[in-house]
């Protein structure tokens, strides 16, 4: 185990706290900048929908993770960065204006939206956001001079400086994982900052952090309005790798999805956005695999334990209708929440960490050690 | 005129008179006591000082400027900081980020600035750092830097709590009941810090406390409260003396 002998103030401020960091994180950036050349093209275009959705963790990660404000309304925000995007390019307007325009808008529509959510907390937060979120998706349907109502709108392709960045091509990818390292170095620095504290401590206790001298509702609406912000920006690129948007698409599915990467991820740090990100990008294929193949195999299992042809046809039907059943991607997700809030509530980070403890300490480690740690997801608070 | 002034402070919850026309004085440098018998309006006091409840009618004067109207995010930056009675500190964070919490009102960066992390941003952090690390050798809180609060005992979440406020450097501290759920030596320790307090940092203290030991030994004047009202106001040997707070206390 590595004991860090800390000499300067600035050990405590450092982004790496000691070269292994560097060294691994090197490493893994190493290894992200080669994965188009050496990655299937399926493989390269599901890394990029990680990056934009660990983008929107990032950013649901400084509004519920570390400000303590739940919200089920960040498919909205996506929603208005990529129309922005889809708006501002009919116009001709260039890539950089309208990728910062469609995170301005969205930042100031969050800071917006926070205004009202100052009174609330808890559930009734996650509700007004829900309201704002269905808000968003009616007027989008039926704004059409605009938004071209439910017939969605066509994105053209990026061009950056002139170049065409085709959605499929190494560059997007490398941009999307520019915007999303960016935005984690900036959260990065937001969180050992001032203001990140002050985030924290609102989230930890608002009546202590206002006799601190926290204005705690400018930074909640602060935090709403950089957590829609990023959001925006993520909005911008998943116009483009969707190259069509139109209103169905930003549902109240698609917050809770949002909602499952950072819960599953973790919600106390800022890997828990990024891992959450790939296990939701991971369990779609997973989720077609079990569409198509599933019934297939377990047919084939009971025709191994002596089913006859006609049997093994059933169970293979009813596994079939079960698996294509309406609605079964939401209830997974949702057995999925509950399953990681009953049993590993810090999530797949928190679960990384517990496993780097047990080697560090090997063979010390003590069955009890996270016994004690009373880590939880503030949904209820009363202050 | 005195350093900081309640005049006629009153706070009802419907009939209840939680706090019924309270007016005192605390003068600078001294160590002033509020004691009384359960509900009798201590701590609603402090919550009336640091705004958390709007009074129902009174002014509260600091440094001769009527501070009854001002937010509660304001008092802090006015020189006014607090402890809480049932200890408000924020869990999930490790002593050093709850202490540079502390420092929130001396903090200059603006948004973007802190975004990318500028030079400014950086030496600003250093020097909290420093001013925090004065606030953590007077309390001797070497030992905690790094740890999780809700790892911590609840002595030592006492003493963080205190050099929280301490962290943001103020003028007038309140401390609510800072002996409570404190062994024998921890109280005797934070009698010495209550006086070093105002010896070596000038800092100005109102104090609830129910340990008449550690009143007897910092305060330099107590003051008696019961039912919402001021019993007696004095040294502390006459306040304990005075008729009405020994019917208050013993029954008549």
């Amino acid at each position: 185990m590595r004991f860090l002998f800390k000499t300067d103030y600035e050990d405590d401020i450092k982004l790496f706290p000691h070269s292994g960091y560097v060294i691994s994180y090197g490493l893994l950036l190493a290894c992200l900048l080669i994965a188009p050349f050496v990655l299937s093209s399926y493989l390269v275009s599901q890394l990029v929908f990680v990056c934009i959705y660990a983008t929107v963790g990032v950013g649901l990660m400084i509004l519920t993770g570390f400000t303590g404000q739940a919200s089920l309304g960040h498919a909205a925000f996506l929603a208005i960065g990529a129309y922005t995007a889809a708006y501002l390019q009919q116009y001709n307007v260039p890539f950089p204006v309208y990728f910062l325009a469609g995170g301005l808008l969205t930042g100031v529509v969050g800071a917006l939206v926070g205004f009202p959510a100052l009174r609330l907390t808890g559930i009734y937060l996650v509700i007004a956001t829900i309201s704002f979120a269905f808000i968003v998706e009616e007027i989008l349907a039926r704004w059409e001079t605009v938004t071209n109502g439910n017939e969605g709108m066509r994105v053209k392709t990026l061009s950056l400086f002139g170049q065409a960045v085709p959605r499929d091509g190494p560059t997007f990818y490398y941009l999307c994982l520019a915007v999303l390292v960016l935005t984690i170095v900036g959260t990065l620095n937001l969180l050992r900052s001032p203001t990140g504290r002050a985030f924290v401590a609102i989230r930890d206790s608002e009546t202590a952090a206002r006799s601190m001298g926290i204005n705690v509702s400018l930074y909640k609406v602060k935090s709403f309005a950089i957590s829609a912000g990023i959001t925006g920006l993520a909005g911008v690129l998943f116009a483009h790798k969707l190259s069509f948007i139109s209103p169905e698409m930003f549902t109240l599915q698609l917050s809770i999805e949002f909602i499952i990467v950072i819960l599953i991820g973790g919600t106390f740090s800022l890997h828990g956005a990024v891992l959450g990100a790939i296990f939701l990008v991971m369990i779609d294929p997973f989720l077609t695999y079990l569409k198509d193949d599933l019934p297939g195999i377990i047919a084939g299992v009971a025709a191994a334990f002596g089913a006859d042809s006609i049997t093994a046809g059933k169970i293979h039907g009813n596994v079939a209708a079960i698996a294509s059943a309406n609605g079964l991607k939401g209830a997974i997700y949702g057995i999925i929440i509950v399953l990681f809030v009953l049993f590993e509530p810090l999530g797949l980070y928190g679960r990384w960490l517990k496993i780097k403890l047990f080697f560090q300490l090997f063979p010390l480690y003590k069955r009890a050690t996270f016994k004690r740690q009373k880590i939880y997801v503030k949904s209820e608070r009363n202050r | 005129m005195s350093y900081f002034r309640a005049e006629n402070l009153s706070l009802h919850f419907g009939g209840l008179k939680a706090v019924d026309s309270v007016s005192f004085a605390v003068e600078k440098g001294e160590i002033l006591s509020i004691i009384g018998p359960n509900g009798a309006g201590k701590s609603s006091i402090f919550n009336l000082i640091s705004r958390i409840y709007p009074p129902t009618s009174g002014k509260i004067f600091f440094e001769d400027q009527d501070i009854t109207q001002q937010p509660a995010y304001d008092i802090a930056g006015l020189g006014i900081a607090r402890t809480f009675q049932n200890i408000e500190l924020f869990e999930n964070a490790t002593m050093l980020s709850n202490l540079l919490v502390g420092r929130h009102r001396h903090s200059t960066t603006q948004l973007w600035q802190e975004l990318l992390f500028l030079p400014s941003v950086r030496a600003g952090e250093k020097m909290h750092r420093r001013r925090v690390e004065q606030v953590i050798e007077f309390l001797d809180l070497e030992a905690y830097r790094d740890k999780l609060i809700s790892g911590l005992p609840y002595g030592v979440r006492k003493v963080i709590e205190l050099a929280r406020a301490l962290c943001s450097e103020p003028k007038l501290i309140l401390l609510d009941e800072p002996s409570s759920g404190l062994n024998v030596e921890e109280t005797e320790d934070m009698s010495f810090w209550i006086r070093d307090m105002k010896t070596e940092l000038g800092i100005t203290v109102l104090m609830v406390e129910h340990d008449m030991t550690l009143v007897n030994r910092v305060s330099d004047r107590v003051i008696a409260l019961n039912y919402g009202r001021v019993l007696a106001m004095g040294s502390p040997s006459e306040v304990q003396r005075h008729p009405d707070v020994v019917a208050a206390y013993l029954g008549a």
